[in-house]
């Protein structure tokens, strides 16, 4: 019985940063790359795989170090090590997938200031076991590759008439250039926030009508 | 394991502590760095003289064998290493080792940022027979045409550089050395123009008083 409720705790924990606490929808968090690099729906994929694997790795490490960091430089601690797997993750990137790594450019050495990344690291690897950091970190960064997806894929299919570069309406669909340009983005961002947060005030009231249901 | 780990001590650690994990942290961070670079360094330098190769090859067609070459003391001669970025081109040879022509590299600014190319060249014609942008941050949509739009680069594939190359609007197009501007991407255009122009404008006086390197491939 206990073994099932930590089970449900972890899968909270994961959810939560999937789509209770998404940090793109909900938190509104590291909106830099969010709109910068989301213009295919490839892009979007390399830019969210390099921060999970960021945020994974300096989660696990500043939950593992914690009791050996001291509180007055933990900030400079936790960037340093954010720091040294953005660099091997850029390093990687450019030896793997050279024609990603071009396109995403400055994008990848500036993961070090995703505030989403440090913010983990400040409110919860560096106050909970190993285990749990680490579940909660999948958890935000999947929620963020999820999102950058969602943008990227929306932007690609509308701008360039395509998914994955594989041409999707042919050759007499128009592209609407707007979308993979700045504008495009903030637009998407808009709209896909718009629907988040319509799902959840008719999730509330659909809960609040039960509720009521339930007491007369 | 036990969740909730006590944090850490609250009692105030000395400054020694604190330059100590501070100075530790860097000093791994460091070497993992360092090891990484030079473990991916290889690939990379590799990779990149591969796209330069393939490149060399797509603007200078018919060629079968290429070779750095490099221009100092006023001739050209195969690179030693040591010249300037700018005084290096390619020379690309047919299948009996007769020399084709040179493909220039050549940067200069464009609408965002600074495009760098590389053109295919015949000094005798004077004629631009090939080109290929190797770097660019053009806006994605309209400027990025200059390498996504295939009749634009296909314009260079035929073209007199003589006296110079021009852009015209599109459509207007008539001339052996004019080129139809993108729709949309004016100054893109234009700046591939202007940085083959300058190109030329740098080699072609030392095409001229130079012979043909002697003992090449």
């Amino acid at each position: 019985m206990v073994a099932k409720k930590k089970r449900e705790d972890l899968a909270q924990e994961f959810i939560k940063g999937l789509w209770r606490d998404n940090p793109v929808f909900v938190q509104v968090l590291g909106m830099c790359p969010m709109l910068a690099v989301t213009n295919s729906a490839v892009n979007a994929l390399a830019m969210g795989g390099a921060t999970f694997f960021v945020l994974v790795a300096s989660s696990f490490l500043v939950s593992s170090l914690q009791r050996w960091i001291p509180r007055q430089v933990r900030i400079s601690t936790y960037i340093i090590i954010i720091a040294t797997f953005v660099t091997v993750t850029d390093f990687t990137l450019e030896a793997l997938v050279p024609t990603v790594h071009k396109e995403l450019g400055a994008f990848i050495p500036l993961i070090v200031a995703n505030c989403m990344i440090l913010g983990r690291q400040e409110a919860f690897a560096s106050r909970h076991s190993v285990k749990l950091a680490v579940i909660d970190a999948l958890g935000m960064a999947s929620g963020f590759l999820f999102a950058l997806f969602a943008l990227g894929s929306v932007r690609e299919i509308l701008g360039e008439g395509a998914l994955f570069g594989v041409p999707l309406f042919g050759a007499d669909f128009e592209p609407w250039v707007i979308m993979i340009l700045p504008p495009g983005g903030f637009l998407t961002l808009g709209l896909l926030l718009l629907f988040f947060n319509w799902v959840k005030e008719r999730k509330d009231r659909l809960a609040a009508q039960l509720a009521e249901g339930e007491v007369s | 394991m036990k969740d909730g780990i006590t944090p850490a001590k609250d009692t105030e650690p000395g400054s020694t502590r604190l330059v100590a994990t501070l100075g530790f942290a860097g000093l791994l961070s460091g070497l993992i760095i360092v090891s990484v670079f030079e473990a991916t360094l290889p690939t990379i330098t590799e990779y990149k003289a591969k796209v330069l190769q393939q490149a060399v090859f797509k603007v200078l067609p018919g060629i079968s064998s290429m070779q750095p070459l490099a221009y100092s003391n006023g001739k050209l001669a195969a690179a030693g290493g040591d010249e300037a970025e700018e005084d290096r081109i390619f020379g690309g040879y047919d299948a009996n080792g007769m020399l084709v022509g040179y493909a220039i590299p050549s940067a200069g600014p464009g609408f965002q940022d600074t495009i760098r190319l590389l053109y295919g060249y015949l000094p005798q014609e004077r004629k631009v027979v090939g080109m290929e942008i190797l770097q660019s941050r053009e806006t994605p949509g309209l400027g990025d045409k200059i390498y996504k739009d295939a009749d634009f680069v296909a314009s260079f594939n035929d073209l007199s550089a003589d006296p110079q190359i021009i852009t015209v609007k599109k459509g207007k197009g008539s001339a052996a050395n004019e080129v139809d501007a993108i729709t949309g991407a004016t100054i893109s255009s234009k700046a591939v123009v202007q940085i083959i122009n300058r190109g030329n404008q740098r080699w072609n006086p030392r095409f001229d008083v130079s012979p043909l390197p002697a003992g090449a491939e």
